[in-house]
């Protein structure tokens, strides 16, 4: 079921501090689902789309066209890989800059075509390289996140696993933000809080508590639209009943999106973000 | 470049004059030690090496813009303490008292050989510039003020990156300021990015990319991850030079890079070159050619 208020998430906020660390352990499981689980149970007919046009294809960041029940969507998902085999191709789902500009060319054909856009947000971060610096890592996502916030077209993202600072953010400027019961979105990793500020990446246990990085911490300051329940034994075995409710939520979003004329669906997302002032 | 021989190490009788412990800075080129005050007051550039001190901003502003034409809004911001993070207020308030700043930019307007221009200039002094709720929104509201006003935007950036202390929301600034941004360009106005050491993270993947035109100053630290990071993730040795400025500068990534000295005049040709653009009814008052064409003479 979705949780369309605090009072459906059965806890209090202490008791979900003391769950941060929990959730981002499981935000990280192996057996977690990941983007193609999802694409392979939300969407059909699809249509992978390979290649940035310039330099190469990465794999951290997939791109689809593919049916959603009746609707030709645009599906950007990033990937971690499950095998250790598939994990190092993915580059453990940190995305390079060509994962980026393969994502911003599925961007700009969902607006020409008016397919509304689905992002599957789950990295660790944008990759840290030499190469990737050298490609302009930073102005590659700087202009990502301004193709989504000018995008003609409806876009619903879904944070499926971690939210790892900018490369996740670069997939979260969205006309609705859904989070995953046990997914994480945070500036830095627990891990890198802890050893910035308190020179000790053991205290991570404190750092997520801090950092208020949980679906329900979000959801409270009115940063996330909606928090998808994970059964008990979640994983990509057993994902069948969250994928319903997703479906559920994407549905009754795009039904509401799509109404709205392209140029007031844009005015209308810039307004989300621009009011979130002081919050 | 020795512009006022050796007044700049203290002597005994210069700390009486300027009181008991004057703040000291240590130049990152010739590694000497030198008063911040006397400093700041030559551009804070070097007088022995010519390497660049980081500028504090309302120095920045008065050496870049016409005398007494800037105007600031929102100065008193500040920072509260969205997530209750433990030591952060704490944070705040001995920063405040060390820089002199609410926060971590100054924005405003003003005008630079009679161009009139919206300004943003952030101040690594201040929590290395960092970005949380209160840096975003005056950089948003800024934006939005030039948007309205039909006014270009100057942002001398300066900063760590988005700040841990507010989490999610310092984050979010990203996307807040992008937008304020594509509005602002949407309606044909111009953007220059300035940017200065450091400008990395969070700033880097977001405004500080998106200007029509990119300066940089010399020898900055430009980049998305901080070296060390790198370093960490790579484990190899990094290239020389790497994420500096001339390192960009020779990969395509900025348009020029610009001594401090001749930043307000490139500055200002560039607002000529768009001011028509900008605004119909701002023009500058007498004929730009003549200083024009001797600062791209100097600049060539």
């Amino acid at each position: 079921m979705t949780m369309s208020s605090n009072e459906t998430v059965n806890q209090t906020p202490d008791e979900t501090r003391e769950q941060a660390w929990i959730r981002v352990m499981n935000a990280r499981k192996e057996n977690r689902p990941q983007a193609r689980d999802y694409i392979a149970k939300l969407f059909h007919g699809v249509f992978e789309v390979k290649g940035d046009r310039c330099m190469g294809d990465d794999e951290a960041i997939v791109t689809a066209i593919a049916w959603f029940e009746n609707c030709p969507v645009t599906v950007i998902g990033q990937q971690k890989g499950h095998t250790l085999e598939e994990r190092m191709r993915c580059n453990f789902g940190m995305p390079n800059p060509e994962g980026y500009r393969k994502s911003m060319r599925a961007l700009r054909q969902a607006e020409k075509f008016h397919r509304p856009v689905i992002c599957l947000v789950d990295t660790p971060g944008a990759f840290c390289g030499v190469e990737a610096e050298n490609k302009g890592q930073g102005l590659i996502i700087a202009e990502h996140l301004r193709t989504m916030a000018t995008l003609k077209t409806p876009v619903i993202s879904i944070i499926i696993g971690e939210g790892g600072s900018g490369g996740a953010l670069a997939l979260s400027l969205a006309d609705r933000l859904i989070m995953m019961e046990n997914s994480y979105f945070s500036v830095i990793s627990p891990e890198g809080a802890a050893s910035i500020l308190f020179k000790d990446s053991s205290m991570a246990q404190e750092a997520a508590k801090n950092l208020k990085l949980t679906a329900t911490d979000l959801k409270s300051f009115g940063v996330v639209d909606n928090v998808i329940r994970e059964p008990e034994g979640f994983s990509r075995f057993n994902m069948d009943d969250s994928v319903e409710d997703i479906r559920r939520v994407i549905r009754a979003a795009l039904r509401r999106l799509t109404r709205i004329p392209p140029d007031r669906l844009v005015e209308n997302r810039h307004q989300k973000f621009l009011n979130m002032r002081g919050l | 470049m020795n512009l006022f021989n050796e007044k700049v190490t203290v002597t005994s009788e210069e700390a009486d004059i300027l009181g008991e412990k004057p703040e000291m800075l240590r130049c990152g080129g010739c590694k000497r030690e030198m008063v911040a005050d006397i400093v700041h007051a030559a551009d804070s550039i070097c007088p022995y090496c010519g390497a660049l001190f980081r500028q504090p901003a309302y120095r920045r502003i008065e050496t870049i813009v016409d005398s007494g034409s800037f105007i600031e809004i929102e100065r008193d911001a500040e920072s509260r303490d969205p997530l209750s993070f433990p030591g952060y207020k704490t944070k705040i308030e001995s920063e405040r008292s060390k820089s002199n700043l609410q926060e971590g930019v100054v924005v405003g307007k003003a005008t630079i050989k009679g161009l009139r221009t919206a300004i943003a200039v952030m101040d690594s002094y201040f929590m290395m510039g960092s970005m949380g709720t209160v840096v975003g929104e005056k950089i948003v509201l800024i934006t939005e003020f030039a948007t309205l006003n039909r006014l270009p935007l100057i942002i001398f950036c300066a900063s760590g990156g988005a700040r841990m202390q507010e989490g999610v929301l310092s984050l979010l600034q990203m996307s807040r300021t992008t937008i304020a941004l594509a509005r602002h360009s949407e309606q044909r106005l111009l953007h220059i990015n300035v940017l200065t050491h450091p400008t990395t993270g969070g700033v880097t993947a977001s405004f500080a990319m998106q200007g029509d035109i990119t300066l940089a100053e010399p020898g900055a630290l430009i980049g998305f991850a901080g070296p060390r990071v790198i370093q960490q993730t790579v484990g190899d040795k990094l290239p020389e030079g790497f994420q500096t400025a001339e390192y960009l500068y020779e990969r395509g990534l900025i348009d020029r890079i610009v001594e401090r000295r001749d930043m307000r005049d490139t500055l200002a040709a560039l607002l000529a070159l768009h001011a028509g653009s900008a605004a119909d009814d701002v023009r500058p008052k007498t004929s730009f050619k003549e200083w024009y064409d001797d600062v791209f003479k100097r600049n060539s």
